[in-house]
């Protein structure tokens, strides 16, 4: 099939994905009991005070309507004023946005260097004792979630042999110079080393916790992969030529088995980032997710809707890359 | 001493059963040795030990290979194949399946001359095109530049054999070169062999199961059954007389080309069970006690 | 080719996960007795708080408190008796959520994978919307939605998980669906939903029983995170995600009040999850 066809195709899915879930979480949050105006106001506020601020926010129209109204603000990039804080919504989610794409990324990087190492390393030593064990602590991280690895990294790192900083994004006494909320790459563009190596001594544990179980699925099916690559033929012919099981790993059966694994990656690393909800609340880390659930906990409606729909957002769009880069990497599909 | 000699060479499936039976052959140099046998024979399984790629599963568990006088089972491995690379080469059975499908076809022709054997880029370069045009590929710029799955069946065995000459090698092992291939491409690669052979007086170990094809290619060659050689004699004496009866049935039950009305001979039962008899009084033998 | 190395690693294999399999089983079934018993075996009541025993150590630290095995936290309550309270809720949560997730998840992957045709677009376009919502998020809107309760907890677990079981059982019954017997029933003259339950049904079953012990492990850790979040059932009633949230807050100063829910948690986890992966084994010995 043409490749710009199957790009028109999924993009369309894309959309009517993103449809459902802005309705879904358009009607289900409108069930949510308490009044939000009436948490805003202080104690003693008549019901007239609310009723003006109701109207103010919309809230007293017909749930139809509000949608309609909500819909068409969200196509011109309005996505509502918080009721909490008062700001324009996207704002105050692109705000947030950078320190959770930046722990993501970092969470990413360590799961593929780790589970990469961990299916390299596998490989080398087939069928010896080293292969038992990158099995056994595979399925280790395999079986225990994010949460689990983020509660016991803190204690070993934070309290038993406090290294890493448990909670924040960064020390808060220090002065940042900073221009965008991407402090993680700024500080480097700005060669602010001892900045960066701060973000980092905060990001490490919340990332390694999101990193584990990734690392496991990707050292798990890469190492599945490589074994079944370095039967093939090729990869024989190639140890004819002189070369050692090292360079044959790396030359010859790598890219060939990084292929298969890298769509279930995808699918994976949206699990990552749906766990960034939890890992931010664990670490205190000032991200979406961490605002999110303040924004549960205070009823402020705008703001719940913006960020699911940006989370989805950057759920299908992960795994629209992620089919991009399949095709990209596989010759045989760029030709055809 | 003869380039290639393999001394009392034994190989079993580990705690399985043998696999080649203390198999002696020579190859001289520029010399064409055929290996023929029935599938599971343990022909492949022969150049597979010499070129150090045999299966994990599978143990040598004694005997020599010798290599230009020197014993490559005695070697670090890592020696060794240095040694194979820089003097050996392979032509695979499938050449659908022997290139590498995420690399372009020039890198898989000149890898060994730039990484192994120290040569300048342009150089190997130059090498690649000149051996395309000797395995009559046209166009030789194009198919450097090709992956793979762009290629014929048919061209990718040419470039394959192109590959397994680039280097010069003392010593070439062609398993089975042509059986993945349409029959009327088999006859123009066998005499593609056998020409590059003849030029380039490489000694060629030929694992295949068409005595036909030793008939036309081979100066001498080892017949096996069961991992034990039963004949090892040269061609001519071979096809005049051949000296064990399981190894002249053989011969008689290989179709004729030029009599196609004289029917097919398989093997007698009787040749068999003497044969099988043999290996089972082999593995009782002193040998092995 | 025989392999030999390839059959010695399985057995190898086999007998690791055999291990795994009865050290699982023996964590859940002392965590199911310890829950059963916990009001009579329990040593305090779990609520009692005494301020004046609050962060007692763990009885083999210095300055500990007698009859608090475990310690105590801030409260002064005692953590053993909390744990095994604790257990009753995490264990009827895996239960009840695990099972009912199972039921829906798995009828609609039947019906999605078997019947296909708009039945099967619907379901899929469902499954597709569903995984695109990040789902801790979406259980702790909908427990902000509920009211914090164990049945709204068990309600959200089962609509952020059903598409686990749909999902792995549509693909199934597809695939179970193509092959050659599922067709002779149907030439013998048996019904669509005969065919659906005596055939297809039969053979799915092993890859649902697998799903039903990983699905209570994760039940387990999510109702661990909700009472983590503050949004599980009443902060009164002992649960492990509510201890750990104590925990949290004073990990420098009582480590244990984290440190015991932890294990009991990672424990139930790692047990669920080995079970599921020991029952694939000795379901599908071909596939591993």
């Amino acid at each position: 099939m043409p490749f710009l066809r199957i790009l028109l195709l999924r993009l369309l899915t894309t959309l009517v994905t993103l449809a459902g879930v802005a309705v879904i979480v358009f009607f289900v949050i409108r069930v949510v009991p308490g009044n939000p105006i009436a948490m805003m106001l202080p104690p003693g506020a008549t019901d007239e005070d609310i009723a003006r601020l109701s109207a103010l926010y919309g809230l007293d129209k017909p749930l139809i309507t509000q949608f309609g109204i909500w819909l068409s603000g969200v196509m011109q990039g309005d996505f509502g004023t918080s009721i909490t804080t008062r700001q324009p919504v996207l704002g105050l989610v692109l705000g947030r946005l950078p320190a959770t794409l930046e722990l993501a990324i970092m969470a990413l990087v360590m799961a593929v260097l780790i589970g990469g190492a961990a299916a390299l390393i596998g490989t080398r030593g087939r069928g010896t004792r080293t292969e038992g064990a990158i099995d056994v602590v595979n399925g280790m991280a395999l079986s225990v979630p994010d949460f689990l690895w983020g509660l016991v990294l803190m204690l070993v790192f934070g309290v038993l042999f406090p290294v890493f900083h448990i909670s924040g994004r960064v020390t808060p006494s220090l002065d940042l110079p900073f221009t965008t909320n991407f402090y993680l790459f700024e500080s480097l563009i700005r060669l602010r080393f001892d900045l960066w190596a701060d973000l980092v001594a905060h990001m490490f544990m919340p990332a390694l916790a999101l990193a584990i179980p990734l690392a496991a699925i990707i050292g798990q099916l890469l190492k599945q992969s490589l074994k079944e690559t370095m039967n093939l033929d090729y990869v024989t012919l190639a140890r004819t030529k002189g070369y050692g099981e090292t360079h044959v790993i790396m030359h010859e059966a790598l890219r060939n088995a990084v292929l298969p694994t890298l769509t279930l990656v995808g699918v994976q690393f949206t699990f990552l980032i749906g766990g960034t909800v939890i890992i931010e609340r664990l670490f205190s880390y000032e991200g979406l997710g961490n605002m999110a659930i303040d924004a549960v906990i205070n009823r402020d409606l705008p703001l719940i809707q913006g960020i699911v729909i940006l989370f989805a957002v950057i759920f299908t769009a992960v795994n629209l890359i992620v089919d991009l880069l399949y095709t990209v990497l596989n010759p045989r599909l760029r030709h055809a | 001493m003869s380039f290639l000699s393999i001394r009392n060479l034994s190989v079993r499936l580990k705690n399985g059963p043998p696999l080649l039976r203390r198999v002696s052959l020579d190859v001289a140099a520029g010399e064409v040795r055929g290996l023929v046998g029935e599938s599971g024979a343990g022909k492949s399984m022969i150049g597979k030990a010499v070129l150090g790629i045999l299966p994990p599963s599978v143990q040598i568990t004694e005997g020599e290979i010798f290599l230009d006088g020197t014993d490559l089972l005695r070697l670090p491995p890592k020696e060794s194949r240095r040694r194979i690379g820089a003097s050996c080469a392979l032509i695979p059975q499938d050449p659908l399946t022997a290139l590498n499908p995420s690399h372009r076809i020039g890198p898989q022709i000149t890898d060994r001359l730039v990484d192994i054997l120290g040569w300048t880029r342009a150089n190997a370069d130059a090498r690649a095109r000149d051996l395309l045009a000797e395995v009559q590929i046209a166009d030789p710029d194009r198919v450097l530049r090709s992956y793979p799955h762009e290629l014929s069946g048919g061209m990718r065995q040419r470039i394959l054999i192109a590959s397994a000459f680039a280097a010069e090698p003392k010593l070439i092992v062609a398993d089975e070169p042509t059986t993945a291939l349409d029959v009327t491409v088999q006859k123009q690669i066998l005499r593609l062999i056998a020409g590059m052979q003849a030029r380039h007086g490489t000694a060629l170990l030929f694992v295949t199961h068409d005595l036909g094809v030793v008939s036309k290619v081979c100066q001498r060659l080892s017949v096996l059954y069961s991992g034990l050689v039963v004949e090892d004699s040269t061609v001519p004496e071979f096809f005049a007389s051949p000296s064990h009866a399981y190894s002249a049935a053989l011969l008689a039950a290989t179709p004729k080309y030029t009599d196609p009305d004289a029917g097919l001979h398989p093997v007698p039962e009787a040749v068999v069970n003497a044969v099988r008899a043999e290996v089972a009084a082999f593995d009782r033998g002193p040998a092995h006690g | 080719m025989l392999d030999a190395r390839v059959l010695d690693g399985r057995s190898m294999v086999r007998r690791r996960v055999g291990v795994r399999l009865w050290l699982s089983a023996l964590w859940l079934g002392v965590l199911c007795l310890g829950a059963l018993l916990a009001p009579w075996i329990a040593p305090h009541d779990p609520l009692a708080q005494d301020l004046f025993l609050g962060r007692m150590p763990p009885i083999w630290v210095a300055g500990a408190e007698p009859g608090y095995w475990l310690g105590t936290d801030s409260l002064g309550r005692d953590v053993l008796s909390r744990l095994l309270h604790g257990a009753r809720v995490a264990l009827l949560v895996a239960l009840a959520a695990g099972s009912i997730t199972c039921l829906i998840g798995a009828t609609l992957g039947l019906l999605a994978g078997f019947l296909r045709g708009w039945v099967d677009l619907v379901i899929s376009r469902l499954i597709d919307i569903w995984m695109a919502f990040p789902p801790i998020l979406f259980s702790i809107l909908l427990i902000a939605v509920l009211g914090p309760s164990l049945t709204s907890i068990i309600i959200a677990i089962v609509v952020i998980d059903w598409t686990r079981f749909a999902r792995v059982v549509r693909a199934e019954a597809m695939a179970q669906g193509a092959m050659d017997y599922v067709a002779s029933a149907r030439v013998a003259g048996r019904g669509r939903v005969g065919t659906m339950l005596r055939e297809i049904l039969p053979n799915v079953l092993p890859t649902i029983v697998v799903l039903l012990t990983l699905e209570m492990g994760i039940a387990v850790i999510v109702e661990a995170i909700l009472s983590f979040v503050n949004l599980s059932i009443s902060t009164d009633d002992p649960t492990w995600g509510g201890m750990i949230s104590e925990g949290r807050t004073s990990i420098h100063q009582a480590w244990w009040v984290l440190v015991f829910p932890l294990i009991a948690l990672f424990l139930t986890v790692l047990a669920f999850s080995q079970l599921g992966e020991g029952l694939k084994d000795r379901f599908d010995p071909v596939l591993r």
